[in-house]
Protein backbone atom coordinates (compact mmCIF):
# COMPACT_ATOMS: atom_id res chain seq x y z
CA UNK A 1 0.00 0.00 0.00
CA UNK A 2 1.01 3.64 -0.49
CA UNK A 3 1.98 5.60 2.60
CA UNK A 4 0.44 8.88 2.81
CA UNK A 5 3.72 10.98 2.25
CA UNK A 6 4.18 8.69 -0.94
CA UNK A 7 0.41 9.66 -1.86
CA UNK A 8 1.17 13.39 -1.07
CA UNK A 9 4.09 13.65 -3.73
CA UNK A 10 2.08 11.66 -6.47
CA UNK A 11 -0.57 14.42 -5.91
CA UNK A 12 2.37 17.00 -6.56
CA UNK A 13 2.91 15.03 -9.49
CA UNK A 14 -0.72 15.37 -10.61
CA UNK A 15 -0.35 18.98 -9.96
CA UNK A 16 2.04 19.77 -12.85
CA UNK A 17 -0.01 17.08 -14.78
CA UNK A 18 -3.22 19.88 -14.47
CA UNK A 19 -0.66 22.84 -14.80
CA UNK A 20 0.73 21.93 -18.12
CA UNK A 21 -2.19 20.32 -19.18
CA UNK A 22 -4.15 23.82 -18.22
CA UNK A 23 -1.54 26.09 -19.81
CA UNK A 24 -1.31 24.20 -23.14
CA UNK A 25 -5.43 24.64 -23.42
CA UNK A 26 -5.68 28.16 -22.32
CA UNK A 27 -2.61 28.68 -25.43
CA UNK A 28 -3.89 26.13 -27.91
CA UNK A 29 -7.83 26.73 -27.91
CA UNK A 30 -7.50 30.23 -28.90
CA UNK A 31 -4.01 29.56 -31.65
CA UNK A 32 -6.17 27.01 -33.07
CA UNK A 33 -8.95 29.38 -33.58
CA UNK A 34 -5.94 32.23 -35.34
CA UNK A 35 -4.97 28.92 -37.17
CA UNK A 36 -8.81 27.97 -38.46
CA UNK A 37 -9.27 31.80 -39.37
CA UNK A 38 -6.06 31.94 -41.14
CA UNK A 39 -7.24 29.21 -43.38
CA UNK A 40 -10.50 31.22 -44.41
CA UNK A 41 -8.53 34.32 -45.31
CA UNK A 42 -8.20 35.03 -49.19
CA UNK A 43 -4.11 35.48 -49.17
CA UNK A 44 -3.29 32.06 -50.46
CA UNK A 45 0.02 31.85 -48.40
CA UNK A 46 -1.21 32.28 -45.31
CA UNK A 47 -3.76 29.34 -45.85
CA UNK A 48 -1.27 27.06 -47.31
CA UNK A 49 1.11 27.68 -44.29
CA UNK A 50 -1.56 26.90 -41.37
CA UNK A 51 -2.78 23.89 -43.62
CA UNK A 52 0.79 22.59 -43.67
CA UNK A 53 1.56 23.35 -40.18
CA UNK A 54 -1.91 21.72 -38.92
CA UNK A 55 -1.08 18.54 -41.37
CA UNK A 56 2.60 18.15 -39.95
CA UNK A 57 1.41 18.58 -36.52
CA UNK A 58 -1.24 16.59 -36.47
CA UNK A 59 0.72 13.52 -37.83
CA UNK A 60 3.97 14.03 -35.07
CA UNK A 61 3.75 11.74 -32.33
CA UNK A 62 4.00 14.57 -28.94
CA UNK A 63 7.24 12.78 -27.48
CA UNK A 64 8.74 13.56 -31.06
CA UNK A 65 7.65 17.21 -31.16
CA UNK A 66 8.50 17.42 -27.60
CA UNK A 67 11.84 16.69 -28.12
CA UNK A 68 12.19 18.61 -31.43
CA UNK A 69 10.95 21.75 -29.72
CA UNK A 70 13.37 21.14 -26.58
CA UNK A 71 16.65 19.10 -28.20
CA UNK A 72 15.80 20.78 -31.65
CA UNK A 73 15.06 24.35 -30.91
CA UNK A 74 18.76 25.21 -29.40
CA UNK A 75 20.15 24.19 -32.47
CA UNK A 76 18.41 27.06 -34.22
CA UNK A 77 19.98 29.49 -30.99
CA UNK A 78 16.45 28.96 -29.49
CA UNK A 79 17.08 28.03 -25.11
CA UNK A 80 14.05 26.88 -23.36
CA UNK A 81 13.91 25.54 -19.78
CA UNK A 82 12.27 22.11 -20.13
CA UNK A 83 8.79 23.91 -18.43
CA UNK A 84 7.96 26.01 -20.85
CA UNK A 85 9.40 23.53 -23.64
CA UNK A 86 6.97 21.16 -22.44
CA UNK A 87 4.18 23.93 -22.15
CA UNK A 88 4.63 25.22 -26.09
CA UNK A 89 5.22 21.67 -27.52
CA UNK A 90 1.76 20.82 -25.99
CA UNK A 91 0.24 23.98 -26.78
CA UNK A 92 1.69 23.92 -30.67
CA UNK A 93 0.08 20.07 -30.63
CA UNK A 94 -2.84 20.47 -29.41
CA UNK A 95 -3.77 23.93 -31.88
CA UNK A 96 -3.22 22.28 -34.52
CA UNK A 97 -6.24 19.98 -33.97
CA UNK A 98 -8.42 22.55 -32.27
CA UNK A 99 -7.57 24.65 -35.56
CA UNK A 100 -9.14 21.25 -37.56
CA UNK A 101 -12.21 21.80 -35.08
CA UNK A 102 -12.76 25.41 -35.40
CA UNK A 103 -12.62 24.99 -38.93
CA UNK A 104 -15.24 22.52 -39.04
CA UNK A 105 -17.72 24.84 -37.47
CA UNK A 106 -16.76 27.79 -39.19
CA UNK A 107 -17.59 25.79 -42.89
CA UNK A 108 -20.98 24.73 -41.48
CA UNK A 109 -22.34 28.15 -40.41
CA UNK A 110 -25.04 29.44 -41.92
CA UNK A 111 -23.71 32.16 -44.55
CA UNK A 112 -27.20 34.00 -44.42
CA UNK A 113 -26.48 35.23 -41.33
CA UNK A 114 -22.96 36.43 -41.96
CA UNK A 115 -24.29 38.25 -44.77
CA UNK A 116 -27.10 39.71 -43.25
CA UNK A 117 -24.37 40.87 -40.47
CA UNK A 118 -22.57 42.65 -43.59
CA UNK A 119 -25.74 43.64 -44.54
CA UNK A 120 -26.67 45.76 -41.54
CA UNK A 121 -23.18 47.51 -42.23
CA UNK A 122 -21.12 45.34 -39.62
CA UNK A 123 -17.66 45.23 -40.30
CA UNK A 124 -16.22 41.32 -40.53
CA UNK A 125 -14.61 41.60 -37.32
CA UNK A 126 -17.25 43.35 -35.12
CA UNK A 127 -19.52 40.33 -37.50
CA UNK A 128 -17.05 38.00 -36.15
CA UNK A 129 -17.37 39.10 -32.81
CA UNK A 130 -21.11 39.40 -32.35
CA UNK A 131 -22.63 36.77 -34.83
CA UNK A 132 -19.94 33.71 -35.28
CA UNK A 133 -18.05 33.42 -32.49
CA UNK A 134 -20.88 33.63 -29.91
CA UNK A 135 -22.11 30.51 -32.06
CA UNK A 136 -19.57 28.68 -33.62
CA UNK A 137 -17.85 28.31 -29.43
CA UNK A 138 -21.04 26.31 -28.70
CA UNK A 139 -20.83 23.84 -31.61
CA UNK A 140 -16.94 23.21 -31.09
CA UNK A 141 -17.82 22.73 -27.32
CA UNK A 142 -17.94 18.82 -27.35
CA UNK A 143 -15.01 18.34 -29.78
CA UNK A 144 -12.99 20.90 -28.20
CA UNK A 145 -13.51 18.98 -25.19
CA UNK A 146 -12.61 15.59 -26.65
CA UNK A 147 -9.25 16.65 -27.55
CA UNK A 148 -8.82 18.28 -24.05
CA UNK A 149 -8.96 14.54 -22.83
CA UNK A 150 -7.12 13.85 -25.71
CA UNK A 151 -4.09 16.41 -24.99
CA UNK A 152 -4.16 14.94 -21.10
CA UNK A 153 -3.60 11.22 -21.80
CA UNK A 154 -0.58 12.69 -24.33
CA UNK A 155 0.55 14.94 -21.14
CA UNK A 156 3.16 12.09 -20.43
CA UNK A 157 5.27 12.90 -22.97
CA UNK A 158 6.79 16.27 -21.00
CA UNK A 159 8.25 13.07 -18.90
CA UNK A 160 11.02 12.80 -21.53
CA UNK A 161 12.39 16.41 -21.04
CA UNK A 162 12.56 16.14 -17.49
CA UNK A 163 9.15 17.58 -16.22
CA UNK A 164 7.62 15.63 -13.01
CA UNK A 165 4.14 15.39 -13.99
CA UNK A 166 1.90 12.51 -12.45
CA UNK A 167 3.41 9.59 -14.88
CA UNK A 168 7.06 10.15 -14.40
CA UNK A 169 5.91 10.88 -10.79
CA UNK A 170 4.48 7.25 -10.24
CA UNK A 171 7.78 5.82 -12.36
CA UNK A 172 10.36 7.59 -9.54
CA UNK A 173 8.28 5.93 -6.51
CA UNK A 174 8.02 2.61 -8.25
CA UNK A 175 11.84 2.80 -8.79
CA UNK A 176 12.88 3.73 -4.96
CA UNK A 177 9.97 1.76 -3.03
CA UNK A 178 10.69 -1.41 -5.59
CA UNK A 179 6.84 -1.45 -5.37
CA UNK A 180 5.68 -0.25 -8.37
CA UNK A 181 1.94 -1.70 -8.48
CA UNK A 182 0.24 0.70 -6.31
CA UNK A 183 1.74 4.10 -7.41
CA UNK A 184 0.97 3.15 -11.29
CA UNK A 185 -2.45 1.84 -10.20
CA UNK A 186 -3.03 5.17 -7.89
CA UNK A 187 -1.75 7.20 -10.94
CA UNK A 188 -4.04 5.47 -13.12
CA UNK A 189 -6.80 6.10 -11.13
CA UNK A 190 -6.22 10.09 -10.84
CA UNK A 191 -5.97 10.33 -14.34
CA UNK A 192 -9.36 8.39 -14.61
CA UNK A 193 -11.14 10.45 -11.86
CA UNK A 194 -9.33 14.07 -13.42
CA UNK A 195 -10.88 13.21 -17.08
CA UNK A 196 -14.34 12.16 -15.72
CA UNK A 197 -14.96 15.18 -14.23
CA UNK A 198 -13.69 17.05 -16.88
CA UNK A 199 -16.32 14.45 -19.13
CA UNK A 200 -18.41 15.25 -16.55
CA UNK A 201 -18.08 19.36 -16.27
CA UNK A 202 -18.50 19.76 -20.15
CA UNK A 203 -21.61 17.71 -20.28
CA UNK A 204 -23.37 19.81 -17.70
CA UNK A 205 -22.03 22.95 -19.62
CA UNK A 206 -23.75 21.69 -22.88
CA UNK A 207 -26.97 20.86 -21.19
CA UNK A 208 -27.30 24.45 -19.26
CA UNK A 209 -26.02 25.59 -22.67
CA UNK A 210 -28.73 23.14 -24.70
CA UNK A 211 -31.76 24.69 -21.93
CA UNK A 212 -30.60 28.59 -22.94
CA UNK A 213 -30.15 28.42 -26.90
CA UNK A 214 -32.07 25.22 -27.78
CA UNK A 215 -28.90 23.88 -29.73
CA UNK A 216 -25.32 23.76 -28.90
CA UNK B 1 22.92 27.39 -39.18
CA UNK B 2 23.00 24.81 -41.94
CA UNK B 3 21.30 21.74 -41.53
CA UNK B 4 23.82 18.78 -40.96
CA UNK B 5 21.22 16.12 -43.28
CA UNK B 6 24.75 14.17 -44.10
CA UNK B 7 24.78 13.09 -40.87
CA UNK B 8 21.38 11.72 -41.19
CA UNK B 9 22.00 10.24 -44.87
CA UNK B 10 25.05 8.53 -43.55
CA UNK B 11 22.89 6.86 -40.73
CA UNK B 12 19.97 6.20 -43.18
CA UNK B 13 19.77 2.67 -41.58
CA UNK B 14 19.19 2.97 -38.41
CA UNK B 15 16.32 5.18 -39.05
CA UNK B 16 14.83 2.85 -41.70
CA UNK B 17 15.48 -0.23 -39.19
CA UNK B 18 13.13 2.20 -36.29
CA UNK B 19 10.76 3.07 -39.16
CA UNK B 20 10.07 -0.70 -39.75
CA UNK B 21 9.99 -1.30 -36.52
CA UNK B 22 7.20 1.19 -36.04
CA UNK B 23 5.36 -0.28 -39.00
CA UNK B 24 5.63 -3.98 -38.06
CA UNK B 25 4.56 -3.45 -34.49
CA UNK B 26 1.65 -1.14 -35.27
CA UNK B 27 0.24 -3.33 -37.77
CA UNK B 28 0.36 -6.37 -35.98
CA UNK B 29 -1.21 -5.26 -32.60
CA UNK B 30 -3.65 -3.44 -35.01
CA UNK B 31 -4.23 -6.98 -36.57
CA UNK B 32 -4.69 -8.46 -33.47
CA UNK B 33 -6.70 -5.91 -31.64
CA UNK B 34 -8.90 -6.03 -34.15
CA UNK B 35 -9.62 -9.77 -33.65
CA UNK B 36 -9.77 -8.93 -29.45
CA UNK B 37 -12.32 -5.89 -30.48
CA UNK B 38 -14.63 -8.58 -32.24
CA UNK B 39 -14.58 -10.76 -28.80
CA UNK B 40 -15.07 -8.18 -27.28
CA UNK B 41 -17.86 -6.42 -29.38
CA UNK B 42 -20.33 -9.11 -28.32
CA UNK B 43 -20.47 -8.43 -24.54
CA UNK B 44 -20.85 -4.77 -25.00
CA UNK B 45 -23.85 -5.56 -27.04
CA UNK B 46 -24.86 -7.78 -24.44
CA UNK B 47 -28.56 -8.33 -23.80
CA UNK B 48 -27.92 -8.90 -20.19
CA UNK B 49 -27.09 -5.55 -18.08
CA UNK B 50 -23.96 -7.01 -15.79
CA UNK B 51 -22.43 -8.75 -18.78
CA UNK B 52 -22.64 -5.24 -20.60
CA UNK B 53 -21.89 -3.26 -17.64
CA UNK B 54 -18.65 -5.35 -16.59
CA UNK B 55 -17.79 -5.17 -20.29
CA UNK B 56 -18.35 -1.42 -20.49
CA UNK B 57 -16.63 -1.06 -17.41
CA UNK B 58 -13.37 -2.14 -18.74
CA UNK B 59 -13.33 -0.55 -21.96
CA UNK B 60 -13.72 3.18 -20.20
CA UNK B 61 -11.06 2.44 -17.73
CA UNK B 62 -8.63 1.04 -21.09
CA UNK B 63 -9.32 4.72 -22.55
CA UNK B 64 -8.67 6.32 -19.71
CA UNK B 65 -5.12 5.27 -18.91
CA UNK B 66 -2.56 7.57 -20.90
CA UNK B 67 -0.33 5.11 -23.04
CA UNK B 68 2.95 5.82 -21.46
CA UNK B 69 1.61 4.42 -17.82
CA UNK B 70 -0.17 1.64 -19.47
CA UNK B 71 3.79 1.06 -20.95
CA UNK B 72 5.29 1.81 -16.99
CA UNK B 73 2.59 -0.96 -15.57
CA UNK B 74 3.34 -3.74 -18.47
CA UNK B 75 6.92 -3.21 -18.62
CA UNK B 76 7.30 -2.38 -14.63
CA UNK B 77 4.72 -3.91 -12.56
CA UNK B 78 3.79 -7.28 -14.44
CA UNK B 79 7.16 -8.70 -13.24
CA UNK B 80 6.14 -7.89 -9.62
CA UNK B 81 3.38 -10.08 -9.79
CA UNK B 82 5.80 -12.61 -11.61
CA UNK B 83 5.34 -12.20 -15.28
CA UNK B 84 8.59 -10.55 -16.18
CA UNK B 85 8.58 -9.31 -20.23
CA UNK B 86 11.11 -8.58 -22.30
CA UNK B 87 10.47 -5.46 -24.00
CA UNK B 88 9.24 -6.09 -27.25
CA UNK B 89 6.80 -8.49 -26.10
CA UNK B 90 6.06 -6.00 -23.17
CA UNK B 91 5.57 -3.42 -26.12
CA UNK B 92 3.15 -5.61 -27.74
CA UNK B 93 1.21 -6.93 -25.15
CA UNK B 94 0.71 -2.87 -24.20
CA UNK B 95 0.01 -1.77 -28.20
CA UNK B 96 -2.41 -4.21 -27.98
CA UNK B 97 -4.39 -3.59 -25.13
CA UNK B 98 -4.36 -0.16 -25.65
CA UNK B 99 -5.60 -0.65 -28.74
CA UNK B 100 -8.47 -3.40 -28.26
CA UNK B 101 -9.95 -0.59 -25.99
CA UNK B 102 -10.62 1.80 -28.41
CA UNK B 103 -11.55 -1.11 -30.96
CA UNK B 104 -14.14 -2.49 -28.93
CA UNK B 105 -15.48 1.05 -28.91
CA UNK B 106 -15.36 1.99 -32.58
CA UNK B 107 -16.55 -1.62 -33.86
CA UNK B 108 -20.00 -1.04 -31.03
CA UNK B 109 -20.57 1.88 -32.61
CA UNK B 110 -20.52 0.69 -36.02
CA UNK B 111 -23.00 -2.15 -34.88
CA UNK B 112 -25.32 0.09 -33.00
CA UNK B 113 -25.80 2.08 -36.49
CA UNK B 114 -26.03 -0.93 -38.61
CA UNK B 115 -29.31 -0.81 -40.53
CA UNK B 116 -31.43 -3.06 -38.72
CA UNK B 117 -32.73 -4.31 -41.65
CA UNK B 118 -30.49 -6.71 -42.62
CA UNK B 119 -30.48 -8.04 -39.31
CA UNK B 120 -34.02 -8.51 -39.33
CA UNK B 121 -34.15 -10.39 -42.38
CA UNK B 122 -31.13 -12.32 -41.36
CA UNK B 123 -33.25 -13.62 -38.37
CA UNK B 124 -36.29 -14.18 -40.61
CA UNK B 125 -34.17 -16.64 -42.87
CA UNK B 126 -33.52 -18.45 -39.41
CA UNK B 127 -29.98 -17.35 -38.22
CA UNK B 128 -29.12 -16.41 -34.19
CA UNK B 129 -26.62 -16.19 -31.70
CA UNK B 130 -23.67 -16.55 -33.06
CA UNK B 131 -24.04 -17.44 -36.56
CA UNK B 132 -26.34 -14.15 -36.86
CA UNK B 133 -23.17 -12.39 -36.04
CA UNK B 134 -20.60 -13.99 -37.49
CA UNK B 135 -22.80 -13.72 -41.41
CA UNK B 136 -24.97 -10.85 -41.18
CA UNK B 137 -23.56 -8.53 -38.10
CA UNK B 138 -20.03 -9.02 -38.48
CA UNK B 139 -19.01 -8.59 -42.47
CA UNK B 140 -20.95 -5.07 -42.51
CA UNK B 141 -19.06 -3.86 -39.53
CA UNK B 142 -15.88 -4.73 -40.77
CA UNK B 143 -16.41 -2.75 -44.13
CA UNK B 144 -18.04 0.18 -42.15
CA UNK B 145 -15.57 0.61 -39.76
CA UNK B 146 -12.85 1.11 -42.12
CA UNK B 147 -11.68 4.83 -42.64
CA UNK B 148 -11.86 4.86 -38.34
CA UNK B 149 -9.81 2.37 -38.14
CA UNK B 150 -7.27 3.81 -40.56
CA UNK B 151 -7.47 6.84 -37.99
CA UNK B 152 -7.32 5.09 -35.45
CA UNK B 153 -3.79 3.42 -36.77
CA UNK B 154 -2.65 6.86 -36.85
CA UNK B 155 -3.24 7.50 -33.23
CA UNK B 156 -1.51 3.76 -32.41
CA UNK B 157 1.74 5.13 -34.54
CA UNK B 158 1.96 8.39 -32.91
CA UNK B 159 1.39 6.65 -29.33
CA UNK B 160 3.87 4.08 -29.89
CA UNK B 161 6.99 6.68 -29.74
CA UNK B 162 6.12 6.23 -26.46
CA UNK B 163 8.18 2.88 -26.37
CA UNK B 164 11.38 4.82 -26.54
CA UNK B 165 10.89 5.36 -23.28
CA UNK B 166 11.47 1.55 -22.33
CA UNK B 167 14.20 1.51 -24.83
CA UNK B 168 12.73 -0.16 -27.77
CA UNK B 169 14.45 0.60 -30.61
CA UNK B 170 11.36 2.27 -32.98
CA UNK B 171 11.44 5.38 -34.68
CA UNK B 172 11.63 8.02 -32.13
CA UNK B 173 14.12 6.08 -30.10
CA UNK B 174 16.70 5.95 -33.49
CA UNK B 175 16.25 9.16 -34.13
CA UNK B 176 17.13 9.87 -30.33
CA UNK B 177 20.50 7.79 -30.54
CA UNK B 178 21.48 9.03 -33.67
CA UNK B 179 20.97 12.91 -32.25
CA UNK B 180 22.66 11.81 -29.08
CA UNK B 181 25.68 10.35 -30.89
CA UNK B 182 26.17 13.28 -33.77
CA UNK B 183 24.52 16.05 -31.77
CA UNK B 184 22.51 16.83 -34.08
CA UNK B 185 19.03 17.42 -32.55
CA UNK B 186 16.92 19.18 -34.88
CA UNK B 187 17.87 17.30 -38.03
CA UNK B 188 17.63 14.32 -36.49
CA UNK B 189 13.85 14.91 -34.74
CA UNK B 190 12.60 16.92 -37.75
CA UNK B 191 13.24 14.11 -40.18
CA UNK B 192 12.14 11.14 -37.68
CA UNK B 193 8.93 13.76 -37.78
CA UNK B 194 8.55 13.69 -41.15
CA UNK B 195 8.91 10.04 -41.84
CA UNK B 196 5.88 9.72 -39.40
CA UNK B 197 3.87 12.21 -41.60
CA UNK B 198 4.69 9.85 -44.88
CA UNK B 199 3.43 7.25 -42.65
CA UNK B 200 0.56 8.88 -41.78
CA UNK B 201 -0.38 9.85 -44.91
CA UNK B 202 0.22 6.56 -46.58
CA UNK B 203 -2.11 4.94 -44.35
CA UNK B 204 -4.63 7.72 -45.39
CA UNK B 205 -3.97 6.68 -48.65
CA UNK B 206 -4.87 3.12 -47.99
CA UNK B 207 -7.78 4.02 -46.22
CA UNK B 208 -9.23 6.42 -49.36
CA UNK B 209 -8.22 2.71 -51.62
CA UNK B 210 -9.90 0.35 -49.86
CA UNK B 211 -12.71 2.87 -49.28
CA UNK B 212 -13.31 2.80 -53.45
CA UNK B 213 -13.20 -0.90 -53.45
CA UNK B 214 -15.63 -0.94 -50.69
CA UNK B 215 -18.43 1.54 -52.34
CA UNK B 216 -17.43 -0.66 -55.67
CA UNK B 217 -18.55 -4.08 -53.82
CA UNK B 218 -21.27 -2.21 -52.07
CA UNK B 219 -22.91 -1.25 -55.77
CA UNK B 220 -22.31 -5.25 -56.91
CA UNK B 221 -19.62 -4.25 -59.16
CA UNK B 222 -16.60 -6.00 -57.09
CA UNK B 223 -14.86 -9.26 -57.46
Amino acid sequence: MLKWSTMLDLLRGAGMTVTVSCLAIAAGVPLGLLLALARTRRARGLRWLSAVYSSFVRAAPVVTFTMLIFFGLPALGVSLDPLPAAVIALTLNTAAFNAEIWRAAIMDFPRGQLEAALAMGMTGSVAFRRIVFPQIWRASLPALVNEMTLLIKASPAVAIIGVVDLTRKARQIAATTYEPLPPFVAAAVVYGLALALLVAGARTLERSLRRRYGTL
Amino acid sequence: MTLRLDVIWKEWLQFALGLGNTVWLCAVSMLLSLLLGVLFVVPLMSRRRAVRAVARTAVDSGRCIPFLLLTYLVYYALPSLGLSLDKWTAALITLVIYNTAYMAEILRAAWVHLPPGQTEAGRAFGYTGIRLFRRIILPQVLIAVGPVVGNQLIQLIKDSAFLSIITLPELTYAANSVQSFYFVPFESFLVATLLYWGLCGAVEYLVQRGERLAAMVRRGHGH
